[in-house]
């Protein structure tokens, strides 16, 4: 025998102590994050439901809330209202963004990345700033308020400005999803119709729409989930045009309506969950478009329509660049417009004369929690999730809710939390008003995209680690730490900056859970625009695309110099 | 019950995913130092056995032994094996030697101890200076071979391959084959394999299990299963075959289409539906066969070039239906075999299996 085959030593040494709590770890895990989505998230969902059906004093009073719901008219207004404005701002955004996206995927205009990079920046922005950009531009005191007078309108405030405002903020969602609709298409079809003489419109007719047919539902759907349940915009910009995400608000926050807020958040849910139950759908048969078989497209040059597209992306990237900047000017100008001189008074003053000088500081640290617990628990999540053994009963019921938030505006979810943690026999009802309660709600709302990424970046590994360190007694969290995470290490970075982002941006959920302590950059807008102080609002408007572009060009570098580092063991094997 | 002499004892595997049985009542026994194949097409349940060997899926109902140790309800790191998947599974970002050591840093020897065997096993795979390469700086072969050092890194008494040569081209495949055949004799290790490449089974494995919808067919020496299949299935899969319907006649004869055949093969009841599988290599064509039995004579309608030999496809009317006949280069030059001309052979019957026609799947 040779001494290789000789039964090592240590060969069974893998103690029962050990093997238990290596399954326990396993198990252990996934009971933690069941128990963590389970509190945190259809616990407080629930409590709408039972809410809904009570009255104020706590009985129990049937469908009598729906029914005042339903007769009540400016409620019914409310929804109308609604669902205008979230048909508006989907039917300009989308075909906006598709011929965006067109023009990125399918033509030949020079400096792709630059335009892409520009539509991106709504993103890093609150929803609220290209509302009050808008008021700069058009308002009362607009420096182009004439220009109303061009399209027949008589004030930006109310339904105009809503849609304008909404359709900056849901452009780069759109033109994301569109543009990876427009980046899956076979080349041989368009090769197949040049064999047979076909016309250019004609190609794009039967083969370039129907395949992005499904990108086109799915960019609809979340542009309108999106406006349904905004709050800042028709808060800022909606003049008398009331919204039931507004109301929402007015119910619980003004008239301590807590019975009547749940019934408004179920009617709010509603769309979402039917856009939500499409857009998975849909995504589904996305998928199987196109086989492993299939050739990426290479688009060819055409002059003339290369020129249009560039002609048509140099205007939105201006005026994407025109909303920010306008915002950024308005903070530096004394007071718009009667007296234009610059300042930094909105930023050194401004803040502190209105009592929310600690608002930029508990935004930083409410986002920097967010990034640094929210990529650590998701991840670690996804991995118990996909890659353990053991306790499989729970996983089914884990997808799903991971999944939930995405269906849930955050207003919803805001509901859910303060009457879940408000009530007074509740154990965790001291979370209430903390700072915890806001990352752990913000947590919950961005945690569905998240999550995806996450078992995408896992999904793309090989999956028998785990078997192979079994079957060399290492425990699997030896293997995920030295292997798994290094390995997915920008996706984590990647999710970090994802709720970085969303954490200073986000007004929905938060807006019902802050304490005077705990104020936040982006809610505090809303109180300066409330207290006229619209160049404070700018500045602060500004100083979160400031905070939001700095932290993803230092994420973007890291993970560029990560990859750098790693790219002798990330270079694709030699077959 | 645990009959202590064999490396691994499977009795009464049953494994279903929900309705789907993959696995039904599988009896085996490994001895030790053996190479077994599991062979099968895809979906035949082979790599789940493997799996279930491993403990990384659980059997229904049945238990394991191995050594004598019952490890029916183990986890994976309670057994005692060395893996390697098809993909390799190698840790990307760890270099060669860090993958081949991963499993013995946790045995707490010294840093020299680790290196020194690292570099042994790296050696014994012919990679003794690939150490500091990253995985994916190497060829598939060479990952594959890594893999392998890995798996034996920790001396297991029992290596597990998962079709570890599929994803490799040909030739690679052709030379691996013998390498991991020579290490595994060298070092005595009781390895099960998984593959659905007949050639691969045949030419590596002391016995081979060919398994079928989650049932084994048959377990046997690579001469067993080709040239005694017990089941039309192993008959079928492995290599090329004619099959003939037929009515025995009783007394070793048979009746195909006009013509009567004798086979040294009997027990099937007169007047019963038969098959014969008849391979195309089992045929007299050369010298003087006018004097032997079970002669045919036909038309060639189409030869097939398949290299060292050749099939040509033998339109026989007496035969009723046409049959597949192997040919050398050699002889088809001889004997001036051409498309479209009449040739007479006979059928060498001592290796011709006969199946009542209700047994055929």
């Amino acid at each position: 025998m040779n001494a290789i085959a000789a039964p090592a030593a240590g060969a069974r040494s893998t103690s029962r102590w050990a093997l238990a709590s290596e399954s326990l770890a396993a198990r252990g895990g996934l009971v933690l994050l069941a128990c963590a989505l389970f509190v945190f998230l259809t616990v407080p969902l629930a409590m709408i439901l039972v809410r809904s059906v009570e009255g104020r004093a706590g009985e129990f009073v049937g469908l009598a809330n729906f029914m005042q719901y339903v007769q009540s008219p400016s409620l019914a207004q409310s929804t109308r209202n609604t669902l205008t404005f979230a048909a508006l701002t989907t039917l300009t955004t989308v075909p906006l963004a598709f011929l965006f996206a067109y023009a990125i995927q399918r033509s030949c205009i020079p400096a792709k990345g630059v335009w892409r990079n520009l539509a991106m920046i709504p993103i890093l922005a609150p929803s609220l700033l290209a509302a009050i950009s808008f008021i700069y531009l058009f308002g009362n005191q607009g420096a182009f308020k004439f220009m109303l007078g061009w399209v027949g309108l008589t004030s930006i405030y109310g339904m105009p400005g809503m849609v304008m405002a909404m359709t900056f903020a849901s452009f780069p969602h759109a033109v994301m999803i569109l543009m990876a609709a427009l980046a899956l298409s076979d080349a041989r079809l368009y090769e197949a119709a040049d064999s047979m003489g076909t016309s250019d419109r004609r190609k794009f007719m039967t083969i370039t729409l129907p395949g992005a047919k499904y990108g086109l539902i799915s960019a609809s759907m979340v542009v309108f989930t999106m406006a349904v349940s905004e709050f800042g915009v028709p808060k800022v910009i909606g003049g008398n045009t009331s919204v039931l995400a507004v109301d929402i608000y007015k119910q619980v926050i003004g008239q301590q309506n807590f019975s009547m807020g749940a019934v408004v958040a179920l009617a709010l849910l509603i769309p979402a969950v039917v856009a939500f139950v499409i857009d998975h759908l849909v995504q589904r048969k996305q998928q199987a478009l196109l086989t492993a078989r299939s050739v990426p497209y290479q688009p060819r040059p055409a002059r003339l329509r290369d020129r249009l597209l560039l002609v048509f992306v140099i205007v939105i990237a201006a005026l994407l660049l025109l909303v920010v900047g306008m915002a950024a000017l308005g903070s530096l100008i004394r007071v718009w417009p009667y007296n234009m001189s610059l300042t930094l008074n909105h930023y050194i003053y401004g803040f502190e004369e209105y009592g929310i000088e600690h608002a930029y500081r508990n935004s930083l640290v409410m986002a920097t929690w967010c990034a640094v617990l929210g990529a650590t628990l998701t991840f670690a999540g996804a991995y118990w999730l996909e890659k353990t053994r053991g306790a499989d009963l729970l996983r089914p019921a884990i997808r799903l809710q991971a999944l939930l938030p995405m269906a849930v505006p955050g207003l919803v979810l805001g509901i859910g939390y303060i009457l879940f943690f408000n009530l007074p026999t509740n154990p965790l009802n001291f979370l209430y008003g903390t700072m915890a309660i806001l990352v752990i709600s913000t947590l919950v709302h961005f945690y569905s995209s998240s999550h995806l990424t996450a078992v995408t970046a896992l999904k793309q590994i090989d999956g028998e680690f785990e078997a192979v360190s079994a079957s060399l007694k290492v425990p699997f969290y030896k293997t995920f730490w030295r292997v798994t995470v290094p390995v997915c290490l920008p996706s984590i970075l990647d999710i970090g900056r994802y709720y970085f982002v969303n954490a200073m941006t986000t007004i929905s959920a938060v807006v019902f859970l802050y304490s005077p302590q705990t104020t936040l950059a982006a809610i505090s807008i809303l109180h300066l625009d409330e207290a006229g102080a619209l160049g404070s609002a700018a500045a602060m408007a500004t100083l979160i695309v400031l905070t939001s572009a700095v932290v993803t060009a230092i994420l973007f570098t890291l993970e560029g110099w990560l990859l750098r580092r790693t790219q002798k063991w990330r270079n694709t094997a030699k077959t | 019950m645990a009959d202590d002499s064999a490396a691994v004892r499977l009795e009464g595997i049953n494994k279903t995913f929900g309705s789907f049985v993959a696995l039904e009542s599988i009896d085996l026994a490994i001895n030790a130092g053996e190479l077994v194949c599991f062979l099968g097409p895809s979906g035949c349940g082979k790599t789940t056995l493997l799996r279930v060997i491993a403990g990384l899926e659980q059997q229904t109902s049945g238990r394991i032994w191995q050594n004598g140790r019952d490890i029916s309800s183990a986890p994976p790191a309670a057994r005692d094996y060395g893996i390697v998947f098809q993909s390799y599974a190698l840790f990307p970002n760890l270099t060669v030697a860090q993958n081949v050591g991963y499993g013995l840093v946790n045995r707490r020897k010294g840093r020299s101890e680790l290196d020194a065997r690292v570099n042994e096993l790296l050696t014994l795979v012919g990679l003794p200076d690939a150490g500091l390469k990253y995985p994916s700086q190497m060829s598939g072969g060479q990952q594959q071979r890594v893999a392998l050092a890995r798996a034996l890194a920790t001396s297991p008494s029992l290596l597990l391959l998962d079709e570890p040569l599929s994803a490799l081209d040909a030739k690679v495949r052709e030379r691996l084959r013998g390498e991991i055949r020579q290490l595994q004799r060298r070092l005595q290790v009781t390895t099960i394999m998984v593959t659905h490449d007949q050639e691969e089974a045949l030419s590596m494995a002391d016995r081979v299990v060919v398994m079928n919808q989650g049932v084994i067919e048959q377990i046997g020496t690579a001469s067993d299963v080709y040239e005694r299949p017990e089941t039309p299935f192993v008959a079928d899969f492995l290599g090329k075959c004619n099959v003939l319907n037929a009515t025995a006649l009783g007394g070793g004869k048979y009746r195909v289409g006009k013509m009567d055949v004798t086979l040294p093969e009997d027990g099937n009841a007169a007047g019963e539906a038969v098959r014969i599988y008849v391979r195309p290599e089992d045929r007299h064509v050369e010298g003087d066969i006018s004097q032997l039995q079970n002669r045919l004579r036909g038309r060639i309608a189409r030869i097939d070039y398949l290299g060292t030999f050749c099939l040509a496809e033998l339109q026989c009317e007496a035969l009723g239906q046409p049959i597949l006949i192997s040919y050398s280069l050699n002889q088809l030059r001889d004997l001036e075999v051409r498309e479209g001309c009449d040739v007479e052979i006979a059928l060498r019957v001592d290796r011709v299996r006969v199946f009542p026609a209700r047994m055929a799947g």
